[in-house]
């Protein structure tokens, strides 16, 4: 065996010290020395007792490099043949269970947003039992309730030249090249069908007086293909997932398991068994079994503390399999969006999007002089008072053809270079602005016109004008106004880009199957469809295709193998030591009774991941955000307070148990971001780009998948490379000009 | 600005709750009221005490999670917002705020200002869907057109949160205005039109069994309501149950 795979007892350890055995069992429990435990008895790495002895030494790439491996552990499972023909042939060739032995088939799903409660659903109306987990007090109040702006669809409704084919082509664009072309097609095969779907669940997309669907345009896009509800598209659909859950609930098909936390993956014989899970309300740690475990737990943008995700969103489903075998893959893909409120204090406990679809009507500038700049901050100016030449509309400058409407990490990094250029509008100097002027003017004539109203004051038109924009944008223009007490239809929105989504996430095949078996992840919780960019109105699409029409099919591929297994037992070893696992690691986390809040650790890991995971990236950067996550990961484990007690419903605790997880993915996201020297999507490495500063990707390096694996050590973690074959698309140069 | 808080604090459902007051210091006014919150738990947990449970998770008016009863109004004083949308320039230096739960039979407390609200899931269990199945085979979105405009009173009724502030601001602690939020949704569009009837007779019996009291169209539901459900929607929710138990 080689150095670094040496694996240690504690009394081999205790003597390379020279201390005690208790000591080192100390050391272990506070989480200092990794260990792994290996048939019951703690064993630790040499490469984590090295770390131990010598936290400080930055990460090195060299010593990752040295661990790759060339081939691929997983196939991905993608079919054979033509792209266009690749799902319906799959779909007709993958194993089917037939009614009666779904009966005796359990399936555990964590979560009921798009992915979770679409899959829930579906898997009950097809026969099996199911039994759905999420924190929150009810299913209907998953994250995916505030998605805003709409869900994309090829439906062609507008006859503008869509059609499946440009779907596919602006995703896998849009994500920068780093997507498989399998799986985009797919989702944007079945978008259409999501949109009937949910018309047929009596969901109440906004229409056209004739009675049809109506559509607007988003980012990164030259068509009109996303159906919406105003400003509460997510909601709309959601409730519709909700429905669809609500009724095999009411029928028994579901069991629902509201206010309760996934805290663990139980593995049994190399399958994924079960969860470990925490009920909420009194603190009891329960063990669930099932043939199968979906994973729609939702994405990880909290690690940045603040985001436009919900306060309870977390990474610790996904992080907890993550440990137990599941690659974690391109972690450090994460979006920037570029329209939301800034920060207005240190108070700040989460950040409010505007909804890209403002983009559709509204301007985005700052001024072109330094003097009205600093005017503005001094409060002497307002921006309705700058004349048009004077203002900076540098979007449509630098990017004619898509103007406003250009993707969302472009939108972003523009934003940033002209701030940091000393041009923000704000005391802060981060903030931009969203103008609907032109808008409201522009809508107020047709308006006008429309009625055969001629003899009209400018104001009458204006006022006609913000009657259209009300009703196209109504809820987030009171949504702004509420916030920031300034209202939006008069003077232009203030906005800066914020951590919005990450389209990282836990490696899957083409069934959405991770590398462990039997554990499946849909939604943003996998990594699949959005490379390193997602277009905006895809994650609704990806969540519902997930959840409605590819995971219905693609488990049954493999539950037919379990048709005579029987009920999974909780009474065995790896039930009860999972169990034993998430109790000590709480007891842990309760003894520490340090000085700091949780939330103390979370906004200082959050500062860190700003700073040197956020817009703009290097070298240096990534390799002090590793250094700086492992130190607050050592603080946390000894100046922890947590209050109360593990056994009653406890806040804190819950939100320890996820920090804790979101101090270890922070420093894998930095290593990733390190490894991946290239600029792509939205990860913006500061030592690659072109002269006008845009991003430069390397296609001969990096043409891959990042597929991370757990060594037992945060902070060594094994690189798989999942190779990204071209097929169908030519890699180019993104260009949005 | 310098505020006391008087604070419902109940540690589970078996023990007896009773008002705490706290002092808050340097409370900024673009802070929001579950924010001016988080002050008072940080600095409670520092000091070594119990910090205040509440729910809330979008912060942002959506979720229908934040619940909290304030100066005797659903949501706080400003209109058409829930609590974690209340921004603390609604009140002034020197206020004392009276911070409590919401109080109805069929949302029991669970801690402080946290409540059992499972009773609205088991309403829509009982009939808040279309029956329709998942599986992709239905008919193509546009084939049947929908006014616009009952579209449109569809979608204002499904903007309902769920938040449960009309029964806590109801004398009778009554859920019609919830109720007919989501029966007035579905029977406006064709989909839902086809199993109106039993919806409606199910739902409300559920709502009954579950505690709720009767509506006595006092409408200070409307009032608090964060999304301006309206009163219509009770007074189209009883011609509904009328129709279906003559027809029955
Ligand atoms: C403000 C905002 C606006 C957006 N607007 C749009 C838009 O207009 N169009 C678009 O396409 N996308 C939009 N998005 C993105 C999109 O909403 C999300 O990506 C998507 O809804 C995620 O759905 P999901 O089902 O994967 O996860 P979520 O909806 O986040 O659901 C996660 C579920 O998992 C549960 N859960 C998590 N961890 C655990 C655990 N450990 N134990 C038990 N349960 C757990 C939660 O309770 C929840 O039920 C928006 C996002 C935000 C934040
Ligand atoms: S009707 Fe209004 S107050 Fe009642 S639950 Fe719905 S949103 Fe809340
Ligand atoms: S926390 Fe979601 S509505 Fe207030």
């Amino acid at each position: 065996m080689d150095k670094k795979g040496q694996l240690l007892s504690i009394s081999q350890v205790a003597l390379i010290l020279n201390v005690s055995e208790k000591t080192v069992r100390r050391h272990i429990q506070s989480g200092k020395l990794i260990s792994k435990k290996i048939g019951g008895v703690h064993r630790i790495n040499k490469s984590d007792l090295d770390h131990f002895l010598n936290p400080e030494k930055s990460f090195s790439l060299n010593d990752l490099k040295a661990e790759i491996d060339n081939s691929f552990p997983r196939e991905n499972q993608e079919p054979d043949g033509p792209l266009v023909d690749k799902w319906s042939t799959h779909k007709s060739k993958i194993k089917l269970v037939n009614p009666a032995n779904k009966r005796l088939i359990d399936i555990i799903v964590v979560g009921s947003g798009l992915a979770g409660g679409a899959a829930s659903a579906s898997l009950a109306e097809l026969g099996y039992n199911v039994k759905t987990f999420c924190f929150q007090d009810s299913p209907r109040r998953a994250h995916s309730i505030a998605a805003q702006g709409g869900i994309n669809a090829a439906k062609n409704y507008q006859g503008d030249g869509d059609s499946v084919y440009r779907l596919f082509y602006d995703t896998i664009k849009g994500g920068d090249y780093r997507s498989r072309e399998s799986n985009v097609h797919r989702l944007a095969e079945v978008s259409a069908n999501i949109i009937d779907q949910c018309v047929a669940q009596g969901v109440p997309f906004a229409r056209e007086y004739g009675g049809l669907l109506d559509n607007r345009s988003f980012g990164g896009v030259l068509v009109s293909r996303t159906f919406y509800a105003k400003g509460q598209t997510g909601q709309q659909l959601l409730l519709g997932a909700y429905s669809a859950m609500s009724r095999q609930i009411g029928k028994g098909k579901i069991k629902m398991y509201s206010r309760h936390e996934m805290l663990d993956l139980v593995i049994v014989d190399g399958k994924a068994r079960g969860i470990i899970a925490r009920n909420l309300v009194t603190g009891e740690i329960q063990k669930h079994s099932a043939h199968a475990v979906v994973l729609g737990s939702g994405g990880y943008g909290n690690v940045f503390f603040l985001s436009t995700n919900a306060m309870g969103s977390n990474v610790t489903a996904a992080w907890k399999a993550h440990l137990k075998g599941a690659y974690m893959a391109n972690p450090c893909f994460t979006q920037i969006h570029p329209t939301c409120i800034p920060v207005s204090g240190d108070h700040q406990s989460k950040l409010t999007l505007m909804s890209e679809s403002l983009r559709n009507d509204g301007r985005i500038w700052v001024p072109k002089n330094m003097e009205d700049v600093l005017a503005i901050r001094e409060g002497k100016l307002k921006p309705t008072e700058i004349s048009a030449e004077n203002r900076d509309y540098y979007l449509e400058r630098r990017y004619p053809s898509f103007g406003n409407l250009v993707p969302r990490d472009v939108a972003s990094r523009a934003a940033k270079e002209r701030c940091d250029a000393g041009y923000g509008v704000n005391k802060t100097g981060e903030a931009v602005y969203l103008d609907f002027a032109s808008a409201i003017e522009r809508y107020g004539n047709e308006k006008a016109q429309v009625l055969n109203l001629d003899n009209l004051s400018k104001e009458e038109i204006l006022s006609l004008g913000r009657k259209v924009i009300e009703n196209k944008y109504g809820n987030l223009f009171q949504m702004y106004y509420k916030i920031v007490d300034d209202d939006p239809y008069f003077t232009p929105m203030q906005i800066y880009p914020a951590v919005h989504y990450t389209m990282g996430g836990l490696w899957v095949d083409y069934n959405l199957m991770s590398s462990i078996p039997g554990c499946y992840v849909a939604g943003e919780a996998n990594f699949s469809d959005h490379g390193a960019n997602r277009l905006g109105a895809s994650a609704l699409m990806q969540g519902l295709a997930d959840g409605y029409f590819v995971l219905p099919y693609t488990i049954g591929d493999y539950l037919a193998d379990d048709i005579r297994t029987g009920p999974i037992s909780t009474e065995t070893k790896e039930f009860d030591d999972a169990l034993e696992d998430v109790k000590s690691k709480i007891s842990k986390l309760m003894k520490i009774q340090g000085e700091r809040s949780v939330d103390y650790f979370h906004r200082k890991l959050g500062k860190v991941m700003w700073n040197n995971v956020g817009m703009a990236r290097n070298a240096e950067g990534l390799n002090t955000a590793i250094t700086e996550i492992q130190k607050i990961r050592t603080e946390f484990y000894s100046n922890v307070r947590i209050p109360g007690e593990s056994n009653e419903l406890n806040p804190e605790l819950e939100k320890a148990l996820r920090v804790a997880d979101f101090l270890e993915l922070g420093e894998l996201m930095a290593i990733d971001a390190l490894n991946r020297s290239e600029s792509c999507g939205g990860h913006f490495r500061e030592e690659s780009q072109t002269d006008e500063g845009e991003a430069l990707r390397d296609d001969e390096n990096f043409t891959y998948v990042a597929a991370w694996e757990y060594s037992g050590n945060p902070s060594k973690p094994k690189l798989n490379k999942e190779n990204l074959e071209y097929k169908n698309i030519k890699l180019v140069q993104r260009s949005y000009k | 600005m310098n505020l006391t808080l008087k604070i419902w604090r109940q540690k589970n459902p078996n023990e007896k709750g009773k008002i705490v007051s706290y002092p808050v210091k340097d409370i900024d006014g673009d802070m929001s009221f579950l924010e001016m919150m988080d002050v008072l738990n940080v600095e409670l947990i520092e000091k070594g005490e119990n910090p205040v449970a509440f729910d809330h998770d979008c912060r942002e008016g959506i979720c229908g999670m934040c619940s909290m009863y304030i100066n005797g109004e659903a949501h706080g004083p400003d209109r058409g917002v829930t609590t974690c949308q209340l921004h603390m320039r609604k009140f002034k230096d020197g206020d004392t705020i009276y911070i409590e739960p919401w109080r109805a039979k069929a949302f029991p407390i669970i801690k402080d200002l946290m409540v059992d609200r499972s009773a609205f899931d088991r309403v829509m269990n009982a009939g808040g869907f279309v029956s329709v199945n998942t599986s992709g085979n239905t008919i193509d979105a546009n084939a049947t057109p929908i006014p616009k405009e009952d579209a449109d009173k569809a979608f204002e009724a499904a903007t309902c949160i769920g938040c449960g502030a009309c029964v806590a601001s109801c004398k009778n602690a009554s859920a019609m205005l919830f109720v007919s939020a989501k029966v007035s949704q579905l029977a406006l569009l064709p989909q839902g039109k086809v199993e109106a009837k039993e919806r409606v007779i199910k739902m409300v019996n559920t709502m009954d069994e579950e505690g709720f009291g009767n509506c006595t169209n006092t409408g200070a539901c409307e009032v608090e309501c964060p999304k301006g459900i309206s009163l219509e929607n009770i007074a189209r929710m009883n011609r509904e149950y009328l129709k279906a138990m003559i027809l029955k």
